[in-house]
């Protein structure tokens, strides 16, 4: 046993603090001076970038940027089109992929190997390789609703959803997590006469917190941050998400005050989800009683 | 016997719960995937009135086809060599080759890669799209840096912001941040730290350096385009591989961490035979994650330089979009995606094997 | 209570559509100007007096934010779901009308015999496309500028020779008050690239094609004249007068806040420039050989190939036509009225107006970038090519590349019905 005295330990505390500080600084400073800058005039925030009044709230502060970005585009409804978008691919990307990950892990099944090969191999292909063949696609595809039949997703949430539930990342992610758990849990279970389907709902599951909080946040991000897709397949602005509406913005001659006042506003949701996600992390970490 | 192929196989429960996950992505991936393939041997346009052809690996030549030719240097009418101001010899002009040359059909429309001397002589790798192969290149090297550093940093993070600290979440979420804005939005913000008149990056260097550090033009200068392109991305990235390597961290039993600290092993003696071996799984799924993203390398060039200059910056993807979209030749858009994943896959496979003989 | 409103109220609407389409068939129409509120307040107006002005159709109106509506338009037709009316932008035109999803304008040409060349799409002998106003370019100074550097003042009749404008800048460079010369705009890439520096190719003898058959570049890209401007446009930046690279806020501000002693700009960019400096002034281009150029041509109305009522489209379109909405376009945001008529109702371009100067110049050197379906691709090549001379990429090697492409592309394209 070391002897550690009580001032060495305050050094030691202050020193991890210190460090911790100072990455901190370098992680933050794009949100800071983003939302900094989305309290000055155009003018001003241009001649401040090439010095640190850039992160500082001095000069000619405002809320003006806000009013006029409100003004110029319909803010509201593209941030409320997005949350629901993402939230909805979030849930069901999580029932989807987990399920999918859970058969590759605990279940043997012919084909599994191929199925899990092939779901490794979806994570090469880059979107915009594929989005004009999943275009026509989608514009001829079936769907019945309460206007009966219909084909054409164009011009839908749906279009902007379905596509995107399950993808290989997600998946991967559930796979690598299940394979730590411990099998002789779920043997054992069966042995007992458990169904697959309740081995999933109160065994495997429970256990998934921290993959749960991370395949969340992850497809979150991908999905809040949509551009391409929705782009060419949703013409109305009723059905517009966040990074199309940040083109509004870009205008000959740009607004970079209103600009970064938009991205403030845009980013409030997502920095909130994560937030709340991390105490559902901590939660499911104390839980299972994990030390650092 | 048969109660163990009761245990563990179960083809049709394994496909019912595959099956809606895996349809989805057959449906949304898989076939749009092969109809680029498909499209990558014949002569589609984005748009276009004329009829659909087939050319075979026309698209793959064009792309893919390179060329070697020797010159001698140039001589005068006495037979010497013609040097020039610095004593090099010169050599005819390439253009002279590659250009409506009969005699060298082979040659036509390539353009120089790479060259070396010989000797007297000169020889010239020539390449049918070196725009292309620079893509190639500025790819792999974009991998080859970011997977590791990227990895690495992340890791140390994670184990940084693991620690029991009073307000050790204020930091986990700071940390994050660059990952909740979006790469697009970091982009532009990067555009303006990177200036070169009066950036941030620039003014901060000269005044650390009391004034002697001369301004740089990061993402103008093709020397430092790539590397302002790399730094800027490990940047953002770091903190989203930092929480796939927490969410490892937390599998890891306490009670290992327990009998270590009971044998009085030392914290790199936890690390090396408690910690890494935990996160074996993890470790393959965050290089695997690093090296698809690298390769999807795409929205900070595109936002940033797009491409230039003098293709410092270009990369597959990008070059994909550019052609698939910007040029609307959609067969060679598609070519590029497909050559993108045999590249891939190859590496893949490769790693696979190699670790596979290795135990 | 307030979902309750709300229904009620979107079951008047729908009794309202249904109504108004017994009486009107409705027409979609999709504009470029989301995000830009004067311009879209105009368009509204002119859409809802129409709607008020016959009986027979109705238009609806979807706007895009400009950066994303060409995309948005190629995957319209793609997915055939294009719209009966939509704007382009001029160049774009032959690409959408040989592709097949534009169709002619059924407008009787005598209407638009007056307007401005630039503002008339025509393809193939037809008229596909007609703008409500044209965009120019000017080098913006100031009085003030020029007299300090003792210059003669050019005009449209006299333009500056290429011997004077680099004695400009090298005036302006020596007398070490500005950051850089001449700030070309090298921050904006994409189609400022051909609209702004073409006409410069141009007026050293070059062109991005050979306009005679449309079908080889082999040299007009690649020639001794484009060889000249080549080298020449790489001096620009060797020698310091302008940046090969630039900061997006440079391009903005920069001007108006003295860092450069010449601008080349467009006519869009004029108000900022009259409420900076009270002595602007909007110079022609320079004469670099082959006579003074500037890129013409902005965003034009035309009528989708799928729209089942090409007479209602080109009815409307006709009605937008008229000079008080030309000129509202051009007192909100600047644009060059395509009208003598619509340009004298104008604050800035009737007669001693601050920017008359511009539609005297767009009249004057205007030029259209190619005309035809090739010009997407083309437009790229040439941007990529200056882009990479600017840089310091070998002339001669980087115009042989572009023109190989440029050729290659149009084989591809069994000629683009050339």
């Amino acid at each position: 046993m070391a002897l550690v005295s009580p001032d060495n330990r305050g050094l030691r505390l202050a020193t991890r603090y210190a460090v911790l500080t100072i990455i901190a600084l370098i992680f933050c400073f794009p949100l800071v001076f983003m939302i900094m800058s989305s309290l000055k005039p155009s003018e001003q925030l241009l001649l401040d970038t090439a010095s640190l009044r850039a992160f500082l709230p001095i000069g000619d502060i405002s809320l003006d940027n806000y009013s006029a970005a409100f003004k110029r585009a319909p803010v509201g409804l593209f941030v409320f089109n997005s949350m629901l978008v993402t939230g909805v691919t979030v849930v069901l990307s999580l029932l989807i992929c987990s399920m999918t990950a859970f058969s590759i892990v605990f279940l043997n099944w012919r084909g599994r190997d191929l199925v899990l090969s092939i779901i490794l191999a979806t994570l090469i292909v880059p979107f915009e390789t594929i989005a004009i063949p999943m275009l026509l696609l989608a514009s001829k595809l079936p769907w019945i609703g309460l206007d009966g039949f219909t084909t054409g997703w164009l011009n839908t949430y749906r279009v902007q959803i379905v596509p995107f539930i399950a993808d290989g990342l997600t998946i991967y992610l559930f796979v690598q997590y299940f394979k730590d758990l411990p099998h002789e849990l779920i043997e054992a279970s069966r042995v007992e006469g458990a169904s697959w389907g309740q081995i999933y709902r109160r065994i495997v599951m429970p256990l998934a917190g921290p993959v749960l909080a991370t395949a969340a946040i992850l497809k979150f991000l991908a999905m809040y941050n949509q551009y391409l897709w929705p782009l060419m397949v949703v013409q109305q602005e009723q059905y517009r998400p966040v990074m199309v509406g940040l083109q509004y913005f870009f205008q000959l001659n740009i607004a970079w005050g209103e600009i970064m006042a938009y991205l403030s506003l845009i980013t409030v949701p997502v920095l909130a989800f994560y937030l709340f996600l991390q105490r559902a992390f901590i939660a499911s970490i104390a839980s299972t009683g994990v030390k650092g | 016997m048969a109660t163990s192929s009761k245990l563990t196989s179960s083809n049709r429960a394994g496909w019912l719960f595959a099956l809606p996950g895996f349809g989805l992505m057959v449906v949304f991936i898989i076939l749009p995937f092969f109809f680029a393939i498909a499209l990558s041997f014949t002569n589609q346009r984005l748009i276009s009135p004329n009829p659909t052809e087939f050319v075979g690996m026309a698209n793959y030549k064009s792309l893919l086809g390179v060329g070697m030719i020797t010159l001698e240097p140039e001589r005068d009418a006495s037979g010497d060599i013609i040097r020039d101001d610095s004593g090099a010899p010169t050599y005819p002009k390439l253009r002279n080759f590659t250009r409506k040359n009969p005699d060298y059909p082979k040659l036509d429309g390539m353009r120089e890669w790479t060259s070396w001397q010989s000797g007297e002589n000169r020889t010239y790798v020539l390449a049918r799209d070196v725009v292309f192969m620079r893509a190639v290149l500025n790819t792999l090297i974009f991998v080859l840096v970011v997977a590791p550093v990227q990895g690495g940093l992340a890791l140390g993070l994670a184990l940084l912001i693991n620690q029991r600290l009073r307000g050790i979440n204020v930091y986990r979420a700071i940390y994050f941040m660059p990952v909740v804005v979006s790469i697009v939005v970091v982009s532009l913000l990067w555009r303006f730290i990177y200036d070169g008149n009066n950036g941030l990056l620039n003014n901060i260097l000269s005044s650390l350096t009391f004034g002697a550090f001369s301004p740089i033009d990061w993402l103008g200068n093709p020397d430092t385009a790539l590397g302002s392109i790399i730094g800027m991305s490990i940047w953002q990235a770091v903190g989203f591989h930092m929480v796939i390597w927490l969410s490892g961290l937390q599998t890891i039993s306490p009670t290992l961490y327990e009998a270590a600290e009971i044998e009085g092993s030392s914290k790199w003696q936890t690390f090396r035979y408690v910690t890494w071996p935990g996160l074996r799984n993890t470790a393959v799924l965050v290089l695997i994650v690093i090296t698809m993203q690298a390769f999807a390398l795409f929205s900070q060039i595109d936002v940033m330089t797009s491409g230039g200059p003098l293709d410092s910056t270009q990369t597959i993807v990008f070059q994909a979009v550019e052609r698939g979209y910007g040029k609307q030749d959609i067969s060679g858009g598609s070519t590029i995606s497909v050559i993108l994943f045999v590249i891939v896959l190859s590496i893949s496979l490769i790693q696979r094997w190699l670790t596979r003989e290795r135990r | 209570m307030k979902l309750f409103t709300l229904s009620a109220g979107a079951m008047a609407l729908t009794a309202g559509m249904s109504g108004a389409a017994f009486a009107q068939t409705e027409l979609t129409m999709w504009y470029h100007g989301a995000g830009n509120e004067v311009e879209s307040q105009i368009i509204n107006q002119i859409v809802s007096d129409f709607n008020a002005s016959q009986s027979d159709w109705s238009v609806t109106l979807e706007s895009f934010p400009q950066a994303a509506y060409n995309d948005s338009v190629t995957a319209g037709a793609l997915a055939g779901n294009l719209p009966d009316i939509l704007d382009v932008d001029g160049p774009n035109m032959p690409n959408w009308a040989w592709s097949g999803y534009m169709q002619p304008l059924q407008i009787d040409e005598a209407k638009i015999a007056n307007f401005l060349p630039g503002t008339k799409g025509i393809w193939d002998g037809k008229l596909y496309s007609i703008g409500l106003w044209d965009a120019a370019v000017a080098l913006v100074t100031r009085q003030s500028i020029i007299d300090e550097l003792g210059l003669r003042t050019p005009t449209l009749e006299q333009p500056w020779t290429q011997d004077e404008f680099m004695a400009a800048l090298d005036a302006a460079k020596a007398s070490g008050k500005y950051d850089f010369a001449l700030d070309l705009g090298t921050a904006w890439t994409g189609e400022w690239f051909p609209y702004a520096f073409s006409p410069l190719l141009q007026s050293f003898g070059g062109d991005i094609i050979d306009r005679s058959s449309y079908k080889s570049a082999e040299g007009a890209l690649n020639g001794d004249a484009a060889n000249a401007w080549g080298n020449w446009w790489q001096g620009l930046f060797a020698n310091g007068y302008a940046q090969a690279t630039q900061d997006g806020a440079d391009r903005d501000t920069g001007f108006n806040t003295g860092k450069y002693a010449f601008s080349w700009n467009g006519n869009w960019a004029a108000l900022g420039t009259l409420a900076a400096y009270d002595d602007a002034l909007f110079l022609p281009a320079p004469d670099l050989g082959n006579g003074p150029k500037i890129g013409a041509a902005s965003w034009q109305f035309g009528v989708s190939a799928s729209s089942e009522h090409p007479d209602g489209a080109s009815a409307f379109i006709e009605f937008a036509l008229q000079d008080k909405y030309l000129a509202a376009f051009s007192n909100g945001i600047g644009l060059i009225p395509a009208t003598p008529a619509a340009a004298a109702m104008t604050e800035n371009y009737k007669e001693g107006g601050p920017l008359h100067g511009f539609f005297a110049l767009s009249q004057a050197q205007g030029v259209l970038r190619p005309v035809t379906p090739g010009y997407v691709v083309q437009a790229k090549v040439f941007e990529k090519a200056a882009a990479d001379i600017a840089n310091g990429a070998d002339v001669a090697d980087t115009l042989d590349a572009a023109v190989d492409e440029i050729e290659a592309d149009i084989e591809k394209n069994g000629g683009y019905g050339h």
